[in-house]
């Protein structure tokens, strides 16, 4: 017993060196970690970092460039906007709804979509037939507009904009776990699992799913990025979170008018939108190149 | 081909009902009792609200309600605008090609530099090109669109006055719709110069709806020709001694061009997610901007019917990939039709 948990630990360990050994030869890729390890740092501790609190109006000081700027002052560092909020705050304070969005959308989707593609797969009959065709009429419309329209039954709200981006990803999840678990299902290991006896969940959650789980990382990390990106949309659209709270997507949208004469308050939100979702992306060709048994060859 | 054509056409049988369920499902959904937002605030008797009940066929049982629906939707009936008492149809259909038009330019656009840039990078892998090159793709892929439109218009428009606002035509001209798409639609005018003006409306919002495409298009481009480049007829070919010129273009892009043209078709549902920012932005008149502007207006049966239409362009344009793969790779055709 203690032997093969020792076994199974060490295992554990060397596939973890074997991807670290592939995915650490990507540079970029671990920059692009370091990067998002340090918004996450933002995003959690961002009460004690940001030099004001988000809401907080400093009339007097309204639309100050940034500090490097003729005008700007240092305590407001990446300026102000019209009603004298600090940018840098309330850019600080949106990591933490960004991440939280997507962290959300992919956990709803991944789970509901590998669970969906695990049945489809494994049942197979009309339930695929019905699981698949939903999954394709959800496909047949723009994951945006759906995504408004599912809104628009819901009502504006960050939460509600999760829940609808979180169902437009579905469909991607549910069709790579159907297809690995349909090569999966006639494996000898799956074959000799079933013959001593396995149930059918534990056949699908056990021996299957873990095999399945590569392409649905990757898919994961793709859908983190997107689903941030696609929140500050909607954010910007008024269909995401609501004016005061400090989303990215929302703080651009409440500075739109000001892009001719406080063009900062408009510029800053999106880059953090950029490098946020351009440091996943990084991650997630990383983890692609770690994770594709197809190029380890060389 | 016949054959082909009707398996994919019985494959989009089920999509298409699955869309008018969830279009007409919509309606339905929606928070709020419909006669009384027909009503407004006046309020409405017991009797009255029957009679309209009825006038709606919102008596009937749900299923009864969704073959009527189905039934209209067949006979090209989506309802009309409460905003602007115009039939859905005739609305979407105006403004369809100005969407299409900006669709189209973004795409080529996307092509037009997408496609060499990847053969390039596939070309010199590894080096400081190839990576430049992806870097930059990569930045591309994770730009927020709405923020870069307004960050060019920002440096084009305000700061070097180079490119209009917003709009498709300056109010100083006055061209005729023939086709609906302006390019064609000046050109056939008389209007001195109204076709250069509605070529610098075009600019921004086709470089903003085009940068996504862009980016998956190189990326897309540079590994399939990788692959092909390893290919031994592409080894062959290069033995008999032919440059790399005709090599890439004759024997390699034909075949990458399989992989190019299947992003394409996935192409069309996030061109139309994206013009719904790039209209909203540059006040673009096009189905995006109008299907934004009725789900604010709550407009709800715009919003059904132009859902139910934009699905029926995504279903039509990857029919017309998929019969286009198979002219690039008769390969394809032979296998399905086998299965």
């Amino acid at each position: 017993m203690n032997h093969s948990a020792d076994s199974s630990k060490s295992t554990l360990s060397q596939q973890w060196q074997e991807f670290w050994f592939y995915f650490s030869v990507n540079k970029t890729a671990v920059a692009g970690l370091v990067f998002l390890i340090l918004v996450i740092f933002m995003a959690l501790f961002a009460d004690v970092i940001s030099p004001h609190e988000p809401a907080e109006q400093y009339r007097q000081f309204a639309k100050l460039p940034p500090a490097w700027k003729e005008g700007g002052q240092m305590q407001f560092f990446l300026g102000t906007d019209y009603a004298g909020r600090d940018m840098l705050s309330r850019i600080i304070h949106g990591s933490r709804l960004s991440l939280l969005a997507g962290c959300i959308v992919v956990i709803l989707s991944l789970s509901i979509g590998v669970l969906l593609g695990l049945i489809a797969g494994y049942r197979g009959g009309w339930l695929e037939i019905l699981i698949m065709r939903v999954m394709d009429t959800i496909m047949a419309v723009p994951g945006l507009l759906l995504a408004l329209v599912l809104v628009a039954i819901l009502g504006p709200g960050l939460l509600n904009a999760m829940m609808a981006i979180a169902i437009t990803y579905t469909p991607y999840f549910v069709r790579l776990t159907r297809a690995s678990t349909l090569s999966e299902l006639n494996r000898d290991y799956v074959t000799a699992s079933k013959m001593t006896g396995a149930s059918s969940t534990r056949l699908m959650f056990v021996s299957i799913l873990p095999n399945c789980m590569a392409p649905v990382i990757v898919q994961g990390t793709l859908s983190f990025s997107t689903a941030i990106l696609d929140t500050a949309a909607l954010g910007f659209l008024g269909m995401g979170a609501q004016a005061p709270t400090p989303e990215w997507g929302t703080l651009i949208a409440e500075n739109r008018d000001l892009i001719l004469n406080a063009p900062w308050t408009v510029t800053f939100p999106g880059i953090a939108i950029l490098l946020a979702v351009l440091s996943i992306n990084l991650v997630g060709d990383g983890l692609r190149d770690a994770l594709d048994p197809k190029l380890k060859r060389s | 081909m016949f054959r082909f054509l009707i398996n994919r056409l019985m494959l989009l049988v089920p999509v298409f009902i699955g869309v008018t369920v969830v279009s007409f499902g919509f309606i339905r959904v929606l928070p709020g009792d419909p006669v009384e937002i027909l009503a407004g605030e006046r309020g409405v008797s017991a009797e009255k609200r029957a009679e309209i009940l009825a006038n709606l066929g919102l008596d009937k049982p749900i299923w009864q309600q969704y073959f009527s629906y189905l039934s209209d939707v067949l006979h090209g009936d989506l309802g009309v605008s409460v905003k602007t008492n115009r039939p859905v149809v005739e609305e979407f259909f105006e403004l369809f090609p100005a969407t299409a038009e900006l669709a189209i330019c973004a795409i080529i656009f996307a092509l037009i530099i997408g496609v060499p840039a990847g053969i390039i990078a596939a070309l010199k892998r590894g080096t400081k090109i190839d990576q430049g090159i992806m870097g930059i793709s990569l930045i591309g892929y994770s730009m927020p669109i709405f923020w870069w439109g307004l960050l060019l218009i920002i440096l084009f428009s305000n700061t070097l006055n180079l490119t209009p606002v917003s709009g498709r035509l300056s109010f100083f001209f006055d061209v005729d719709p023939v086709t609906g798409f302006m390019l064609i639609d000046t050109l056939l005018s008389d209007e001195k110069g109204s076709f250069l003006n509605a070529l610098h409306h075009l600019v921004l919002p086709t470089v903003v709806l085009g940068t996504i495409p862009l980016a998956v298009i190189a990326r897309q481009t540079r590994s399939a020709m990788l692959e092909v480049l390893s290919e031994d007829y592409v080894r062959t070919a290069r033995a008999k001694g032919l440059s790399t010129f005709r090599v890439v273009t004759i024997h390699a892009l034909r075949n990458a061009m399989i992989t190019v043209v299947t992003v394409i078709g996935l192409m069309v549902a996030i061109l139309l997610s994206g013009a719904i920012l790039t209209e909203t932005i540059f006040g673009w008149p096009g189905i995006g901007k109008w299907i934004i502007f009725s789900i604010f207006a709550r407009d709800y049966y715009a919003v059904q019917g132009g859902l139910l239409l934009i699905a029926i362009t995504i279903m039509t344009v990857n029919l017309i990939v998929d019969l286009l793969y198979g002219f690039i790779n008769p390969r394809i055709l032979h296998q399905k039709n086998k299965s």
